[in-house]
């Protein structure tokens, strides 16, 4: 079983779907992020947020997989005052809805000052709603943005224990470890991150607080890098229980401190939920070893 | 406007009704819960108060089974014509309760009130909310949610407004009832849990099924014993032709439903055609087999 704590499934396929449920994977979070261009009104975030809260988690559950979400208003964006301030008035309304396990993905893009100014504002509203807060770290200028994405953090009284810093690599770690937070790895074939560069940080940094995730969108990216990274990992001689905390236990540590999200909701559904939205993994089902290999790795990428 | 609405009664009434089923249910922390918002929503502290309320109804009522006794049903539906809870959870209990607390009187304010929930709602609250439309006032209002609902690409959500709910019986026109019973076959879903189907059966929606029978025969693919019961009271001799076929090659299920639909027929051709299955004839006639029973 895996849970692949950062994907945007709203811009993937049924193929891909198929093929992550075939290989084992049980859960998806699915954080607010842009789409590839800006919005130009709070209409449309709104209607992006019910989207991913609504059509997106039916689509899961009927390929056997649970969806949640991230809740927030992304750091581009952040940049256009009259959006920003429209859409942080909708958010506590969406933050608060059934499977909402963060706010996020937020934090820096280029530092901005507006960026600064809404990134502080949705730490308080985490704090304020007790939820756990997943952090994007900047592309560009990245050490010193999540230097300074976890200065705020703390200057702002979020405990790091319930924060999980997204898109780490070799020169992040040390410092979001150090500081008793949560390390996510954005698996990517070209960027971000590799599966193997994965491994060799487990192996210096032991299995305790990192995750590995897809980060999967609509651009070059692979829905099923969660278990091909535990596949390498296992390969690598890596222990078991390393290979579930990274690629499954502690996503679901962290996030299931929002109360929102539980091994249960895929174990043993709430029979309300099987009426309606969640027919059972297939895999689980059938008590099969999930198989990487089998799964269709063409069609995910684009 | 000085005089109490009309049905503002019946919205006491309702709402009295499920806080006494949910105060059998919930532990005391979840009831305090509960009464504290339905305060919250009733003295609107806060315009978001309705929302905050439904979004957080399933985390601090959970999502049991409210699974009503033999007399809350038959309380149910002495309050309410034809109310039928079968498969509801507290939550959704709780959130129809929060939605009747938010009356004051006013049909349009409610509405506007509803419409903007349904405006954000995520799937979980829309299911609940359609679910409970036929308890709220002002229905003439809230008619183009429900046919939303109808419109809507999720099969849970569709159920959630065309099963075991009065709401459409009541109040859909003609066309668009009879889009919502062709779509239940389209995406191969049962007819059997809607409300009134009998009752508004009528000559176009007929004609819509035979065509789509027709479509999928023409592509060799099956189709649902259930759609003749629409069909039965118009059918004609293509029709009675077509049953007649079904019966002597179709699978048990699919001649159960050709017998039914030529037990309902008028025309003396039917009756005949009904006789190639005696053992069906007599399990209809002794009401062993029945539309439900299929």
């Amino acid at each position: 079983m895996y849970i692949d704590p950062h994907a945007h499934m709203i811009s993937r396929t049924t193929d891909d779907y198929e093929a992550m449920a075939k290989a084992g994977v049980v859960a998806v979070i699915e954080p607010a992020f842009w789409i590839g261009q800006p919005r130009t009104n709070a209409g449309s975030y709104a209607d992006y947020l019910s989207h991913i809260l609504g059509f997106e988690r039916f689509r899961a559950g009927q390929f056997g997989v649970r969806h949640y979400c991230c809740i927030g208003l992304n750091s581009k964006e952040a940049n256009n005052e009259a959006l920003a301030e429209a859409v942080m008035e909708i958010l506590p309304g969406f933050a608060t809805k059934e499977g909402v396990v963060a706010i996020g993905e937020i934090g820096y893009d280029e530092q901005t000052a507006l960026e600064d100014k809404y990134f502080r504002l949705q730490l308080d509203l985490a704090r304020e709603l007790d939820l756990p807060v997943m952090i994007h770290t900047p592309h560009r200028d990245k050490k010193r943005g999540a230097s300074r994405s976890m200065d705020v953090i703390i200057e702002h009284k979020v405990d790091p224990s319930r924060v999980v810093i997204d898109h780490v690599n070799e020169e992040t770690i040390q410092e979001v470890k150090d500081r008793g937070f949560w390390a996510a790895f954005s698996i990517y074939p070209h960027s971000k991150m590799t599966a193997e560069r994965m491994v060799a940080l487990v192996k210096t940094y032991g299995a305790e607080r990192l995750i590995a995730d897809s980060a999967c969108d609509w651009g070059v990216s692979d829905p099923l890098s969660v278990p091909k990274t535990a596949k390498l990992m296992a390969d690598s001689g890596l222990s078991a229980e390393q290979v579930r905390l990274v690629t499954y236990g502690n996503a679901l540590s962290v996030y299931g401190k929002s109360g929102q999200m539980a091994e249960s909701d895929w174990l043993s559904p709430a029979p309300i939920d099987q009426r309606t939205l969640y027919q059972g993994n297939t895999v689980l089902r059938g008590g099969q070893a999930p198989k990487v290999e089998q799964a269709k790795t063409d069609s995910a990428e684009r | 406007m000085t005089a109490p609405h009309p049905t503002q009664d019946n919205v006491q009434e309702r709402r009295a009704l499920f806080r006494e089923w949910l105060s059998r249910r919930l532990s005391a922390d979840a009831l305090a819960w509960l009464d504290q918002q339905i305060d919250a929503v009733v003295q609107a502290e806060k315009p978001l108060q309705l929302g905050i309320a439904i979004g957080l109804a399933p985390r601090k009522l959970g999502k049991a089974d409210l699974d009503l006794t033999a007399e809350e049903q038959a309380t149910a539906r002495a309050v309410r014509e034809d109310l039928d809870l079968t498969g509801w959870s507290v939550d959704q209990a709780g959130r129809a309760l929060f939605v009747l607390a938010s009356y004051r009187g006013d049909e349009a304010d409610f509405a506007r009130g509803l419409d903007r929930i349904f405006a954000n709602a995520e799937i979980g609250e829309q299911i609940a909310l359609l679910r409970a439309l036929p308890l709220f006032p002002a229905p003439a209002l809230l008619l183009p949610r429900a046919l939303e609902g109808v419109r809507n690409a999720m099969q849970p959500i569709f159920e959630a407004i065309a099963h075991r709910n009065p709401f459409p019986r009541e109040q859909f026109s003609e066309a668009q009832w009879n889009q919502m019973v062709v779509k239940t076959l389209f995406i191969g879903s049962r007819l059997a849990p809607i409300q009134g189907l009998d009752a508004r059966r009528n000559a176009d929606l007929a004609q819509m099924l035979i065509d789509y029978a027709d479509e999928r025969r023409a592509a060799g693919r099956s189709i649902s014993p259930e759609l003749w019961r629409c069909v039965a009271p118009f059918a004609g001799d293509a029709e009675i032709a077509t049953l007649k076929d079904i019966l002597a090659h179709g699978s048990e299920t699919e001649a159960a439903g050709a017998a039914l639909a030529l037990a309902e027929c008028e025309a003396p051709a039917a009756r005949a055609a009904l006789n190639a299955r005696q053992d069906l004839a007599v399990a209809i006639e002794s009401g062993r087999l029945t539309w439900n029973s299929l």
